[in-house]
């Protein structure tokens, strides 16, 4: 039987943990993910939990605990955010080129310096092409659904790829929020039996694993590595066809919101969207033909579909929480608008970064941007295609 | 203690057809350590001499499964494959009596220096391990850059000796001891010179049931500059003058395991290596002096220790 509970984000993906029951779980403590560790190693002290629970010094030997444990043949989790991930990096390249399906919960926040412990996207953005499957969350509810589909994503034999899921620090991570938590046995069962291959601890074989490449192979060894991450999109949409039906939720790539008529669309990822969509409302009901597209899938970006919905709209605006400095736009907004390219009559698209060390955007935000789609759509002119939202310069 | 014959006759674990240097400590320690127990064996490897030299693909000369990740995490990768052991066993996908013995192996790059935290880390949540540094004293895999176990004097790459430097500056970093700080069952040191010696620590490192650490002087003729024929001699001069110390501390308890019936001048071990060569010009004369203070100073402390 699903119950619902009121938990707050990291509560969420600790629920999930706790179904789950992965074999290894190694984890630093970082603000804002830092709930979700303590949750589980009290799981764990409380007995309701069987697997390893493994408290590293540093997030870089965590996900090495998570490397070595993956490789030696079991479920693994870890979670993280910001800084932490930073120290990840190299390993998070290891974790994917030794094709180890580990998953991570990421309470996403701002990077260092200044310093600042708020929800924005740069931590997981700055990752993208470390080559793992990237899914992000708008709620509560999101985070634990997509944390327990994470598992199958990755762990399909023609996938193997680690996995992240992202939700936005504190404003899911801290925020309480009633979710429908499904059954333990139903999860279980959702999830299956792990999928060794080739696991260390199967000491009837001698393996070499992680040797070194040269230039003769090295290129191969990346080209195999790019195909399961390219495997994903058919297993992510039958995951997320197959959790609708267990448990009445379906996911795909993205949320359409109020799009089926739309002219402007404003593109948003994670909590804002859930804002966005209450400005969406607002701007329908003064007559405006607004929608909201949502991706929640970025790695691998799903960009004919994302096209293929947004090839009829005369202004779109990608809103992105993370900047990418000196480059022609955010990275969600170059993937957008680069997937629109092949068409011959493309919509006017503009870029807004917002929200960058948890700056707050409101609905009155988003109705700006809206009004200012509908100025684009009618004159036909783009003025400034990059900007910022509610950012005193 | 086994006999040599019988020791031959195992099956190697690190076979030929590596890429090693001739006359490198490296194969000679990991030949010996690797026969210290007949249980099935898990290696993790930090990048460095011995993972490069052992496993370039498509080739390996490793005839045990043998992980490497990345430089400074070999003793968290271990670690980590031990944690999925012990879940595994809890939940009864491997048999309660299946034994696996869990090593990582670094270089004194990847253990003294980039690699300490990850395994003080390691060593620190008792995880049941044994760690192996073979400490060459250098960043040998990259041609001989300094670490923090070059000693005084030594002319590194990225601590030369030149008309103003006599070469290294610092005084080298006791590991050991650090090791020996975290409380841990076992800690030793050993030399690939007195090969029993060797073969016994290595045994007992593997036999006692939580982190095991291994200290093991790795003669290297390329980046140490002497007629590689002449390793094992120089091992044994090391151990003579006391610059390598053979001790364990089991439980906290120090046993000296060798003891020079005349303790040999540091002179002896440097004047046969390139690398202190500039110790002999006239300039330079105290830091070879400076040498055998801090030489002598730890070998009266581990006298001490050992109640000696």
């Amino acid at each position: 039987m699903s119950t619902l509970k009121t938990l707050n984000g990291n509560q969420s993906i600790a629920e999930a943990v706790r179904q789950i029951d992965p074999d290894v779980m190694a984890a630093y403590p970082i603000t804002p993910s830092t709930a979700i560790v303590e949750t589980i190693a009290k799981f764990k002290a409380d007995g309701l939990i069987a697997g390893e629970f493994v408290c590293p010094e540093s997030e870089h030997s965590a996900m090495s605990v998570c490397i070595g444990a993956s490789s030696a043949g079991g479920r693994v989790m870890t979670a993280t955010a910001s800084q932490g991930l930073a120290l990840m990096w190299e390993m998070l390249y290891i974790a994917a080129g030794l094709r180890l399906p580990i998953v991570a919960a990421i309470a996403n926040r701002s990077l260092s310096a200044p310093i600042n412990i708020h929800g924005d996207h740069s931590d997981t953005i700055g990752a993208r092409d470390s080559g793992w499957i990237q899914i992000y969350s708008e709620n509560c509810q999101e985070a634990y659904d997509n944390f327990i589909q994470a598992f199958r994503i990755g762990e399909d034999l023609k996938v193997r790829t680690p996995v992240l899921v992202g939700l936005d620090g504190f404003i899911i991570s801290h925020s309480m929020e009633v979710i429908q938590v499904e059954d333990d046995d139903e999860v279980k069962k959702f999830i299956g039996e792990y999928k060794n291959v080739f696991p260390v601890l199967d000491t009837s074989r001698k393996m070499t694993v992680g040797p070194i490449d040269f230039t003769d192979y090295y290129f191969e060894h990346k080209r195999n590595q790019i195909e399961g991450i390219e495997n994903a999109p058919p297993v992510i949409e039958a995951v997320g066809k197959e959790f609708g039906l267990k448990f009445g939720r379906e996911y795909g790539f993205f949320e359409e919101y109020r799009m089926d008529d739309a002219e402007l669309c404003i593109v948003v990822m994670s909590s804002a969207a859930g804002t966005c969509k209450d400005a969406v409302d607002e701007l329908r009901s003064e007559g405006k033909r607004i929608g909201l597209l949502k991706p929640r899938i970025f790695r691998p970006f799903a960009h004919q579909k994302i096209a293929e919905a947004l090839k009829k709209m005369k202004a779109i605006a990608v809103l992105d929480r993370s900047s990418s400095p000196g480059a022609f736009g955010a990275p969600l907004f170059t993937e957008v608008r680069s997937a629109l390219y092949d068409y011959a009559e493309r919509p006017k698209i503009v870029n807004y970064v917002y929200g960058l060390g948890g700056r707050d955007i409101k609905v009155e935000h988003f109705k700006e941007v809206g009004l200012k789609l509908e100025k684009i759509a009618e004159t036909g002119k783009v003025e400034e295609i990059y900007g910022y939202i509610n950012l005193r310069e | 203690m086994a006999k040599l014959k019988d020791l031959a006759s195992m099956e190697d674990r690190l076979v030929a057809g590596h890429g090693m240097c001739l006359g490198c400590g490296i194969p000679l320690i990991f030949r010996i350590v690797l026969r210290a127990t007949e249980d099935p064996l898990i290696i993790a490897n930090a990048t460095g001499c011995l993972e490069v030299c052992t496993t370039i693909f498509p080739r390996t000369s490793w005839n045990v499964t043998w992980v490497h990740s990345a430089f400074e995490n070999a003793a968290a990768t271990i670690a980590g494959v031990e944690s999925m052991y012990k879940a595994l066993k809890k939940k009864g996908r491997i048999p309660e009596d299946k034994k696996i013995k869990f090593l990582g192996v670094g270089g004194d790059g990847g253990t003294y220096d980039i690699g300490l935290q990850a395994l003080s880390g390691a060593v620190e949540r008792g995880h049941d391990i044994v760690y192996v540094c073979y400490d060459n004293n250098a960043y040998c895999n990259t041609g001989g850059q300094r670490s923090s176990a070059t000693p005084l004097g030594a002319s590194a790459t990225t601590s030369p000796e030149g008309a103003q430097s006599p070469g290294k500056l610092q005084r080298r970093k006791d590991l050991t001891k650090i090791l020996v700080a975290h409380n841990i069952p076992y800690v030793a040191q050993a030399s690939p010179n007195r090969w029993q010696d060797l073969y016994k620590k290595a045994q007992k490192a593997f036999e006692i049931e939580g982190p095991a650490f291994l200290n093991i002087l790795c003669l290297c003729p390329t980046e140490w500059k002497y007629d590689e024929s002449q390793g094992i001699r120089l091992a044994q001069t090391a151990i003579d003058t006391c610059v390598w110390p053979l001790y364990e501390v089991e439980n906290g308890k120090y046993k000296i395991n060798y003891l020079p019936k005349e303790k040999k001048p540091v002179l002896d071990w440097v004047k046969s290596q390139g690398r202190f060569r500039h110790l002999f010009k006239e300039e330079n004369a105290w830091v070879l002096e400076e040498y055998q203070k801090q030489v002598d100073e730890d070998w009266e402390e581990l006298k001490k220790l050992a109640n000696l």
